[in-house]
């Protein structure tokens, strides 16, 4: 390959090019600039003079081509997004081939987590449609001779209502190629009553090739001539293997190479553990052979970590003075000065994210002369552009020079924004001079997973007579996502803090907001709503249990605390607001306790004191990413202990819902993930290692014991498009847990629900 | 030489040696991906097939084991993926990520297949796969209207 790079821009583009027939319409938006939008048609010259970031295509066959630059792990966003384009464009939705496009920083942010799809993309997805459709209407209308104010893009047709005359968008698709592309504010976006696709139902695209196994996900990736991996890696992070022997490894049929894989410098970021691979014929053969392998490890700095005392560790930082984060009022002096002072602790445990399909990626190297020029790979990640960076650092080439194809993925969960196995496969690819797939197993996933954080919070509250608290502290102490950026970080990070804690809604003259210092002795990485878990279970039950203190029935008790309705004043509290604007995402307190108010009345809350002993409901409500959610979890607790979720009542505003079926499936899930976080989710370490090894240990809630029922609601909204996916998890373990105790009088503080004895008699 | 008949043709698998799991003989070396690895110890039952109609888990079923069974996998399920359980799924929109469906499908079907018209009890004891995106109240619902249709 004497020209890379131009090869490389060649093959990436053509992927999309190939499917378009010439003399289409391309129409190419800047998603980084919606103003900046230019338009082809599809000769291959043409294409290569622009920088675009996103590709409607319209062929002359009237089909239309729109690529999917999100990952799809389950949400949906392969589907929704390219049904906002096709709504504005009024295409008929079954004259629509949507491609998975491949890693491009040109396209914007690809990185598919923090909630972001929708919201980032909704009006740029609408403005590259309504500028398709808008060309095609002048090219119509400069045909029969009309204003173009006069023809209207419908279904895949322009009219012209007065004449009666029509003409398929196929037949428009040259004249409308040589026109000027038209600013946004030329464009006549559709009102929502005309919108065609946004907010109905569709299935997924992906439906039947995942019902028929036709679906190819990462494990699936093939590449011709690629051999299969398995690794073994430190068992402690950051150590190094000292010495090993393959003999036994070498004598199994089908392993073809064993290879050392080094340790990383700095921090962990997204680079392998290290470790020795197994390459073989077939995943089996790999796996056998790593098993029979004899390593001999250095264990390195965090040989001695131990959760046990790890956990009073972060008791003792989050139980003093620590890092201020917001300070309204002045509540240090009020609880000093206060005689009624209520104090309690939580705490949550490191959790896996245990996507279904583990960590895979199959990588080619390509080799010049001894000089690594390019990688090609098939990986499922949330983040080909991570992917892109950190395979191009391993191998030193240019990012530009590493081609990623996005496949579907196993779920994510957070996991698969973190490209270290795929850097495992291009070191493996360029060491054998061909193609190799990287298969983690279930024990590699739950033993070297990027784990959620583990955490303590303390809160009090000096309390009036009433029983409503004057003053509010709350200190948490956890490993910060930061240490694996920053090697020894050991304070918490702004957007950590501001997920579920600096951000209280509470109506309390006087808060304080703290962290306390903690070191990191493991990979920390971010979970589907990530410390908002925590942090709302401390915040959620601290306020139950005021309540009960109180006297007073939680939901009253949790809408006084939330107080009047009105804007929290984002600015004020230091919160960035995930980089939204506080005028186009307020944080609306009436929202809040609309979705809370609407959770009780569905479960009918008058009927908690008619429940009988180890029947309970319990309530609690979050703002995160910055959609709503109010949760009712109804429970039967056993007199053996054994608890059980007959239903639960979720209500989710959201804004503006692309997808609502999809939505729900989203709400459905977020409550069974949550049960699971809420009864068995708990990684330990021991020595450095971890403890829990596949789902027998690390149990998983299935049919049984998942929710038995999920009763949504979505709150009708004009408001802009919020996050989805993470928002509807963090309040549903605390509504659990406040439900536990209005079963059987037992307080959770400490998750999960497995150390703990719920008997009762 | 191990020969095994998977969706009613009969494979040969060379010298495969007879401990090896069907599920990497499925994938790696008949490219029969629609069956997935997801534990390899029987605990999440995302690798579900047929062994003559009764649902076991290929990660811990070895070629030996197979002898002369019939293997079906989702491949074979159906020739036009309108099995009763695929339309089912399909008419209550089951899957998110869609990886550990295969599995819950033929699992589903197997439990069709003994009782036409389970309960939830029988549901709950039955489908004990594990789905990571929570899709368990559909599957419920799937497998009540795919008995229903199975019962006409």
């Amino acid at each position: 390959m004497s020209q890379p790079k131009r090869e490389r821009n060649l093959t990436s583009r053509r992927g999309f090019m190939a499917s378009v027939s010439s003399g289409s319409l391309v129409l190419m938006a800047r998603l980084s600039n919606a103003q900046d939008i230019e338009v082809a048609t599809a000769a291959e010259g043409d294409v290569e003079s622009f920088e675009p970031d996103l590709f409607v295509s319209i062929g002359s066959d009237g089909k239309v081509t729109i690529l999917a630059h999100r990952s799809e792990m389950g949400t949906g966003i392969r589907t929704g997004l390219p049904r906002v384009v096709a709504d504005e464009l009024e295409a008929d939705w079954s004259k629509v081939v949507i491609q998975q496009a491949v890693g491009d920083k040109r396209l914007g942010s690809q990185n598919t987590d923090g909630s972001n799809s929708v919201r980032h993309f909704f009006k740029r997805m609408r403005v590259a449609g309504a500028t398709a459709r808008t060309m095609l209407e002048q090219a119509a209308a400069a045909k029969w001779n009309v204003e173009p104010a006069t023809c209207r893009g419908k279904n895949h047709r322009v009219v012209h209502a007065e004449s009666g005359r029509s003409l398929a968008y196929g037949e428009l698709v040259q004249a409308a190629g040589e026109l000027k592309v038209p600013r946004p504010d030329e464009l006549r976006m559709k009102p929502a009553s005309e919108w065609r696709y946004i907010g109905k139902d569709a299935p997924i695209t992906d439906l039947d090739a995942i019902l028929t196994g036709k679906a190819v996900y990462g494990i699936d990736a093939r590449m011709e001539n690629q051999l299969y991996a398995v690794i073994a890696r430190p068992p402690v992070v950051g150590g190094k293997v000292a010495s090993f022997d393959s003999t036994e490894t070498r004598k199994i049929a089908g392993v073809q190479s064993v290879i050392e894989i080094e340790g990383y410098q700095g921090a962990p970021v997204f680079q392998p553990l290290g470790g020795v691979a197994v390459c073989a014929d077939s995943t089996w053969a790999a796996w056998q052979g790593r098993d029979r392998l004899r390593v001999n490890w250095e264990d390195g700095p965090n040989a001695e970590y131990d959760t046990d005392v790890y956990a009073g560790q972060l008791a003792d930082s989050a139980n003093k003075p620590g890092k201020v984060w917001r300070d309204t009022g002045d509540a240090k002096s009020v609880i000093a000065e206060s005689d009624k002072v209520y104090a309690a602790d939580y705490s949550v445990p490191h959790l896996s994210h245990a996507p279904m399909e583990t960590p895979c990626a199959v990588a080619d190297v390509k080799v010049d002369a001894g000089k690594v020029v390019s990688c090609v790979l098939k990986a499922a990640t949330q983040n080909p552009q991570a992917v892109q960076q950190a395979v191009g650092a391993a191998l030193g080439i240019p990012e530009a020079e590493v081609v990623v194809h996005v496949t579907l993925l196993g779920s994510g969960f957070g996991r698969k924004s973190k490209p270290d196995y795929c850097v495992e496969a291009a070191l493996l690819s360029k060491e054998l001079q061909r193609p190799v797939h990287v298969t983690w197993t279930r024990e590699d996933d739950l033993q070297h997973d990027y784990y959620h954080t583990m955490s303590h919070v303390h809160i009090e509250a000096s309390l009036r007579e009433d029983g409503t608290p004057s003053g509010w502290l709350q200190r948490a102490a956890f490993p910060s996502i930061s240490s694996l950026f920053s090697d020894g970080a050991d304070q918490a990070a702004g957007f950590e803090i501001e997920m579920g804690l600096q951000d209280l809604p509470y109506e309390v003259p006087h808060i304080r907001v703290e962290s306390g210092k903690a070191k990191a002795h493991t990979r920390i990485g971010w979970l589907r709503s990530v410390n908002h878990i925590p942090h709302n279970f401390a915040v959620s039950s601290f306020a139950d249990e005021l309540a009960h203190r109180a006297g007073c029935d939680p939901l009253d008790y949790l809408l006084t605390l939330l107080g009047e309705d009105r804007l929290l004043d984002v600015k004020a509290a230091g919160l960035s607001n995930r980089g939204a604007s506080a005028e186009e995402y307020p944080y609306d307190i009436g929202r809040l306790k609309h979705v809370t108010q609407r959770a009780a009345d569905l479960a009918r809350w008058e009927r908690r004191s008619e429940l009988p002993k180890g029947r309970g409901l319990g309530i609690a409500c979050c703002r995160s990413f910055l959609g709503y959610t109010g949760h009712v979890v109804e429970v039967a607790v056993d007199h053996d202990g054994s608890v059980q979720i007959p239903k639960v009542w979720t209500v989710l505003d959201a804004g503006v819902i692309v997808s609502p079926d999809r939505v729900l499936a989203q709400v459905e899930g977020a409550a069974s993930m949550a049960a699971t976080i809420a009864m068995y989710g708990k990684v330990t370490f021991r020595q450095g290692r971890v403890n829990q090894s596949n789902f027998d240990n690390y149990r998983i809630a299935t049919m049984k014991d998942s929710p038995r029922e999920i009763i949504t609601e979505l709150v009708e909204s004009d408001a802009p498009p919020a996050g989805v996916g993470e928002t509807p998890v963090p309040s549903f373990t605390p509504a659990m847990c406040n439900a536990i105790f209005s079963a059987t009088g037992k307080r959770i503080r400490s998750l999960p629900l497995a150390d703990h004895d719920l008997t009762w008699s | 030489m191990a020969i095994i008949n998977v969706n009613g043709q009969k494979r040969d698998l060379g010298n495969v040696s007879s401990d090896t799991p069907l599920l990497w003989v499925l994938r790696d070396q008949l490219g029969l991906t629609g069956t997935k690895y997801g534990c390899g110890v029987s605990e999440c039952g995302v690798c579900t097939v047929h062994l003559d109609g009764d649902a076991v888990q290929s990660c811990v079923t070895t070629v030996g084991e197979v002898g002369d069974s019939v293997v079906t996998t989702i491949e074979g399920l159906s020739d036009d993926g309108l099995h009763p359980v695929q339309n089912a799924w399909r008419e209550h929109g089951v899957p998110q990520c869609g990886y550990c469906q295969v599995g819950q499908m033929m699992m589903a079907a197997a439990l069709l297949k003994s009782n036409n018209d389970p309960t939830d009890e029988d549901i709950d004891n039955e489908m004990w796969n594990i789905c990571r995106c929570g899709t368990y109240p559909r599957i419920r619902a799937a497998i009540k209207t795919a008995a229903k249709e199975l019962q006409k």
